[in-house]
C-alpha cells in the first residue's frame, strides 16, 4: 500500500510539474554548466595574469553594461508579471507585459553591440588581439558575451513567438511559465558575466 | 497531503505583485553595490570573492521568487541543486591552481 502512495511509483508526477518545464529546467542545467565552465576559464586566467588589461571606461563601458543590467533585472520583472497576468487567465495583460520583456531584451541587445562596435572601433580590439597584449583577454570576453548575447538574441525570437501566439488565443499558462524560466535564466547568467567581466576589468 | 491541497497551497504561494517588485529592488540594490566595489582599491582576489558572493546572493533570489523554485516541491529542487556542487568544486580546484600559475609566472 505504501508503496503505491510514493510518488515515484509510477502513474504520478513526482516533481508535480509538466513535463515542458521539467525539460527545461534540464536544460537550464546543462547550460548553466556551459556557462560556468567558461566563466572558469576566464576566471583563472584573470586571476594567473599580471598585466590582465582593464580597459572599461566608467564612460562609456561601465555605464553601458550598467544600464544593459539594469534593462535585463527590468525584464525579468515585466516577465514575471506576464506570468502572473496568464495565470489569472488575462492574456491581453500578458501580451502587455511580454512586448515589454522583448523591448528590455532589445534594448539589451542594441546596447551591447554598440559596446561592441566602441572596443573594436576605438580600442581596436579583436578576439585574437588587442593592443595589451593579451590575446585571450578578447578571446574570453568576446567567447562570454557572444554566447549570452545569442542567448538574449533566441530569447527575444522565443518570447515573440510566445506573444504571437497567446495573443491568438492559442498556448497556455504552463508554455509562459517555460517561456520565463528560460528568459530569468539569460538574466542570471548575466548576474555573473557583468561583475567577473566587466567590474572586474574596469579603469580606475 | 492530497495531490488536490498541495495544487491549493501553491496558488497560494505563487507570489504576489508586491513581492517580486521588493525583489527587483534588492537585486538593483545589489547591482549598485557591485558597481561601487569596483571602484574600491581592493586586491583581485578579494574583489573577486566579494563580487561573486553578491553575484550569488542575486542568482539565488532570482532562482528562488521569478524562475518559482521556492515555490516548486522540494524534489525538483534536489534533483537540480547537485550541478552546484560540482560548479563548487570544480572552482575550489581551479582557483587555488590559478594563484599558483600567478607566483610562478611573478618568479
Amino acid at each position: 500500500m505504501a508503496a503505491v502512495e510514493s510518488a515515484w511509483s509510477g502513474g504520478g508526477s513526482p516533481y508535480a510539474a509538466n513535463s515542458k518545464k521539467f525539460g527545461m529546467w534540464l536544460f537550464i542545467i546543462s547550460d548553466a554548466l556551459t556557462f560556468s565552465a567558461l566563466l572558469m576559464a576566464y576566471t583563472y586566467l584573470r586571476l594567473s595574469t599580471p598585466n590582465w588589461p582593464m580597459p572599461f571606461h566608467f564612460s562609456p563601458s561601465i555605464i553601458f553594461s550598467s544600464i544593459m543590467t539594469f534593462c535585463l533585472l527590468s525584464s525579468s520583472l515585466t516577465m514575471v508579471m506576464a506570468v502572473h497576468a496568464m495565470h489569472h487567465g488575462n492574456r491581453k495583460s500578458t501580451v502587455g507585459w511580454l512586448l515589454a520583456t522583448i523591448a528590455g531584451g532589445v534594448a539589451f541587445v542594441v546596447l551591447h553591440a554598440t559596446e561592441w562596435m566602441n572596443l573594436i572601433n576605438h580600442e581596436h580590439m579583436t578576439p585574437f588581439s588587442n593592443q595589451w597584449d593579451v590575446p585571450l583577454f578578447g578571446a574570453t570576453f568576446f567567447g562570454i558575451t557572444g554566447l549570452h548575447m545569442t542567448h538574449v538574441a533566441i530569447g527575444v525570437i522565443y518570447l515573440a513567438i510566445i506573444t504571437f501566439a497567446v495573443g491568438r488565443g492559442k498556448f497556455k499558462y504552463e508554455d509562459v511559465e517555460v517561456a520565463g524560466l528560460y528568459w530569468h535564466f539569460v538574466d542570471l547568467v548575466w548576474m555573473f558575466v557583468f561583475p567577473l567581466v566587466y567590474l572586474m576589468s574596469a579603469k580606475i | 497531503m492530497s495531490a488536490h491541497a498541495t495544487t491549493h497551497v501553491e496558488e497560494a504561494e505563487h507570489g504576489t505583485i508586491k513581492s517580486f517588485s521588493v525583489v527587483w529592488i534588492i537585486l538593483l540594490v545589489l547591482t549598485a553595490i557591485e558597481v561601487f566595489l569596483a571602484y574600491k582599491q581592493i586586491q583581485p582576489v578579494l574583489m573577486l570573492v566579494a563580487l561573486v558572493g553578491l553575484s550569488v546572493i542575486k542568482a539565488a533570489m532570482i532562482i528562488a521568487y521569478f524562475m518559482h523554485l521556492k515555490f516548486e516541491r522540494f524534489s525538483l529542487f534536489l534533483t537540480l541543486f547537485p550541478m552546484l556542487i560540482f560548479c563548487i568544486l570544480m572552482m575550489l580546484v581551479f582557483m587555488p591552481d590559478s594563484m599558483r600559475s600567478l607566483l610562478m609566472r611573478a618568479q
